[in-house]
């Protein structure tokens, strides 16, 4: 019998060693890949609400999302509060414990939660003196000043402004109207959070997106900037010479394409100069030089800025990722040359930003930092560093370069075909005493009966020598306050100009 | 003269002595830091439950040194490490929940289980006595068995038919009812292990007429199945037999009869009951997004999130989230330590059972008596396959019956009579207790 004990011993060990080897797969080998399960949610975040999660600074320091002891009786430990509320929505984020987390609270997460392995010695130092664990912070490129400044000069328009530094790519200020307090979907009762997060997702609006970076909208004339790219890098120079009807006769349809507002250009020269066509924004001259481009080069020069390639006979999904960003970023979109085929008409209206072009605010600042920047296109660079909380600097994120769309030749040309267009072009209202300011205007279409949105982009300052600093795209929606009779010139050009302005003469921003 | 006569034994006390004295510190200790973990103090119950605890442990152990000189020196501290570690989480777990008799309820069986534990030393001097009355015996754990059944006495719980109530006492009589069925079998099989060992080919097959035993006893395992609907006790009943049988009649024929009508009777069971195919249903789709919301699913979801959030190391005692699994306490107290002390802890407290499975096996060989054999190997087989079983549950490697984690999760029974096995191990090792004369 005793032998018989003895094996039944051992299929009783072998029986535990399963057990065993179970414990070890949930608790150790599939330990991540279960804890992030769905279902596991009400753990994740009472683990996360039992960390001081760090703040998100601007560049400047004033935090924008932070988080403060809960009040003493409430299940979480901490609750997260956003001081600037929807100022800084499309920035921050929400944290949600029901919703989750967006933008920079998602990105930055594992640094803010205290997780990343940056932080090991922190935890550690916590752990044994008993302290509860902290998060990192994370400090921004925005500045609190600009994005103020940026604010006030939108004011309640429908529209986005984004401001870039071009020689790092920083971005200083990104405003949009709508926007949302993520204090609502981040404080409060569920029930109160579930009220809010269906307001949000009912709104026409669509509050949740931010017009300055994920909405796409026509580019209208701002697009010439890179059809003039695409000709000056192909042997265009600013004097050639172009046809001057007041209506190009599309070939293949009996459409016509026309100035803005039927206008002649030049007074209805024979010919007219692409650097005249380009200050007084002929629709006509630009198709042309499209058509004499074709679309091999224009898509090209605009995936080189960064429009992503799309066919959108199948949709506006990107076929290929182009410019990288820690947060999500719609860049602007071009249509592949397959989609041109045979379709001059199509390629004569993308030329001019109009069809299937499409972009945004972000996007359209970052051409023209690239334009400012010498023909090098910086990548957007939102986070600047990651502080542990003795506020040391544990991680640096460096400006990149992401590519060079123009040379530098190009560059200079085009920056002094962008001057005139705010001296005495159709960019006028955004002259500003004392500064040089290069820019362009557009005005597109919105839709039949719709007013159109107004677009205005440009950098400063601009003058011989001088090194830009700031690069701006405003956008304003449906005519914004003048309706029919908006062009970008009118509505969007001042806002741009106020925000330059307090960037260069009211010291809002980094020299 | 003693079984186990010959044995060095002052050595014998002072290690089971320096046992007891580490299993009451962890104990204690671990009761203490749960109120650190949960509160950030002690419990203000921790002086009085702590001299309690170490009183009732070292009386228990006086009186195991008095009526069982040569008694296995690693068993009780075993006890009191898994009673102590489990009184420590179920406080952790009922304060937090906000019912703090419970734990103070479990705290008191506890003490219960000691007093059976010596009552049983005292009552039983010589396990041979239980030798003398089999079929007594078995008819009485027959008896328990049933009494769930009996209108007026048994009544249900969760589905499951395993409560009595007699007087102002309830109970599960199964817990003690497998006791006198293993004394029964193993006092039943001591004597026909000699009839049964013949069999037909290689492996041994059984007679056909050898069958009658095995028939039997699975015919009262799927009754137990049948009228409790306890799926965790029927198939315990039925393993527990099965071992018990092929290691007294040394046939591995036995094994596989046995293996063949487990598999038939886990068909029927998953035929006839709804309840045996939702368990089931359970272990296979726990995760699954469209169902993990449901209770059942829910409960082993939760036990996978807890076990894994507590990774290698764990949260610490107070520190994660166990209460957010349902019924915590009883079946899943095993995910509630592997979140809180980490695969580490759990695989410490598994590895306390299969001492307490070795000391079991080892006490059975010492023995040279086919009962005394017997019986150590059918109580240790019970203990064995139950902590399977319900930590198998629980971290799905089985689908989950919901018996208890033996001295650990919640339920008085099953701490009584826990004890009582414990205290037959004891008597079994030792000997039987002859008083000095004079």
């Amino acid at each position: 019998m005793d032998r018989r004990i003895r094996r039944l011993g051992i299929a009783l060990v072998l029986l535990f060693g399963l057990l065993f080897a179970q414990l070890a797969y949930v608790q150790v080998f599939a330990a991540d890949g279960i804890r992030n399960n769905d279902a596991d949610a009400q753990r994740q975040i009472i683990a996360e609400y039992k960390v001081q999660r760090g703040a998100i600074l601007t560049r400047d320091l004033v935090a924008v999302a932070a988080s403060v002891k809960a009040a003493p009786k409430a299940d979480y430990l901490y609750r997260r509060t956003y001081p600037l509320g929807p100022l800084y929505a499309a920035i921050t984020g929400y944290y949600s414990r029901v919703y989750g987390r967006s933008s920079l609270e998602q990105a930055m997460n594992s640094y803010l939660a205290g997780d990343a392995p940056e932080l090991a010695a922190s935890n550690l130092t916590d752990l044994v003196l008993g302290r509860t664990k902290k998060g990192a912070s994370v400090v921004t490129t925005i500045d609190s000043r600009l994005q103020a400044a940026a604010q006030a000069a939108l004011g309640t328009l429908p529209g986005a402004v984004v401001a870039i530094d071009p020689r790092t790519g920083d971005l200083m200020a990104m405003v949009a109207n709508p926007s949302y307090d993520p204090d609502s979907l981040s404080s409060g009762t569920s029930e109160q959070m579930r009220a809010a997060w269906a307001k949000l997702n009912t709104d026409p609006d669509k509050p949740l997106l931010s017009r300055a970076k994920d909405e796409l909208y026509l580019p209208g004339s701002t697009f010439k900037t890179i059809t003039a790219s695409a000709a000056l890098e192909n042997g265009y120079g600013p004097e050639s010479r172009w046809p001057n009807p007041h209506q190009l006769d599309l070939p293949l349809t009996n459409g016509t394409l026309e100035n803005f507002g039927n206008e002649l250009c030049s007074n209805g020269a024979k010919t007219v100069t692409m650097a005249e066509a380009f200050r007084q924004s002929c629709n006509v001259t630009f198709a042309e030089i499209g058509l004499a481009l074709g679309p091999e080069k224009l898509q090209a020069q605009a995936q080189a800025y960064g429009f992503c390639p799309t066919d959108p006979r199948v949709s506006s999904a990107c076929i290929e990722n182009t410019i990288p960003f820690v947060i999500p970023f719609q860049t602007g979109r071009f249509p592949i040359p397959a989609y041109f085929e045979r379709n001059d008409p199509l390629l004569a209206f993308s030329a001019i930003g109009l069809d299937n072009v499409l972009t945004n605010p972000m996007q359209m600042a970052l051409v023209a930092s690239a334009i400012a920047n010498k023909g090098t296109e910086m990548q957007p660079r939102l986070v600047r560093e990651i502080r542990a909380p003795d506020n040391s600097v544990i991680k640096e994120f460096p400006p990149q370069a992401y590519g060079q769309p123009i040379s530098q030749d190009s560059a200079r040309t085009l920056r002094t075909m962008m001057i005139s267009v705010v001296d005495n072009g159709t960019g006028y209202s955004a002259r500003i005493p004392g500064v040089t300011v290069a820019g362009k205007t557009g005005t597109a279409t919105n839709g039949p009966g719709n007013p159109p949105n107004a677009w205005f982009i440009a950098f400063a300052p601009a003058g011989t020598g001088e090194v830009p600093r700031i690069a701006v795209a405003v956008i304003v929606l449906d005519g914004g306050d003048l309706g029919n009779e908006a062009t970008g010139g009118r509505v969007a050009a001042p806002i741009a100009a106020e925000v330059i302005d307090a960037c260069l003469n009211r010291g809002a921003c980094p020299s | 003269m003693s079984a186990v006569a010959g044995r060095i034994k002052t050595p014998r006390t002072r290690t089971g002595l320096g046992l007891l004295a580490l299993a009451l510190i962890v104990s204690v200790g671990a009761f203490a830091l749960a109120g650190l973990g949960l509160h950030g103090r002690v419990p203000k119950q921790l002086t009085v439950y702590a001299v309690v605890l170490v009183a009732g442990f070292v009386g228990a152990w006086l009186v195991m040194r008095w009526t069982a000189r040569d008694a296995d020196p690693v068993l009780l501290p075993v006890a009191a490490i898994l009673g102590g570690l489990g009184i420590a989480m179920l406080y952790r777990i009922m304060v937090d929940r906000g019912d703090p008799q419970i734990w103070v309820d479990q705290a008191v069986w506890l003490f219960v289980g000691l007093a059976a534990f010596v009552a049983t030393l005292l009552l039983i001097r010589d396990d041979r006595q239980l030798d003398a009355y089999t079929y007594t015996i078995g008819l009485a754990g027959v008896i328990l068995l049933l009494l769930p059944v009996v209108p007026g006495i048994g009544y249900e719980i969760n589905g499951a038919r395993l409560w009595a109530r007699v007087g102002p006492l309830s109970f599960q009589p199964a817990e003690f009812g497998k006791i006198l069925i293993v004394i029964f079998l193993a006092s039943y099989l001591a004597s026909k292990r000699e009839l049964l060992a013949s069999g037909v080919g290689r492996l041994g097959m059984p007679r056909a007429k050898d069958l009658g035993p095995l028939a039997l006893a699975w015919g009262a395992s799927l009754a137990v199945l049948f009228l409790e609907r306890d799926l965790g006790a029927s198939l315990l009943f039925f393993g527990v037999f099965v071992v018990m049988l092929w290691v007294a009649s040394g046939r591995a024929g036995y094994l596989v009869v046995g293996a063949i009508l487990f598999a038939a009777g886990a068909w029927v069971g998953f035929v006839a009951f709804a309840h045996v195919q939702a368990r089931v249903d359970y272990w296979l789709h726990a995760l699954d997004p469209s169902k993990v919301l449901g209770l059942g699913y829910f409960q082993l979801a939760q036990g996978w999130f807890a076990m894994a959030s507590g990774g290698l190391v764990g949260t610490g005692l107070g520190q994660g989230s166990p209460t957010l699994i349902p019924y915590v306490g009883s079946d899943f107290i095993f995910a509630a330590f592997g979140e809180e002390l980490g695969m580490i802890g759990a695989a410490a407290i598994l590895l306390l059972f299969v001492v307490l499975i070795g000391r079991g096996l080892r006490i059975a060989m010492e023995r040279t008596d086919a009962f005394g054999k017997l019986l150590a190997t059918g109580i240790t087989t019970i203990l064995a396959l139950q902590t399977f079983a319900i930590v198998a549950g629980v971290t799905r490697l089985i689908p989950l019956t919901g018996v208890p984690l033996p001295l650990v999760s919640y339920g008085g029974s099953s701490r009584v009579a826990t004890f009582v096995m414990l205290a037959l191990l004891v008597r079994i090792s030792s000997g039987p207790w002859e008083r000095r004369r004079g």
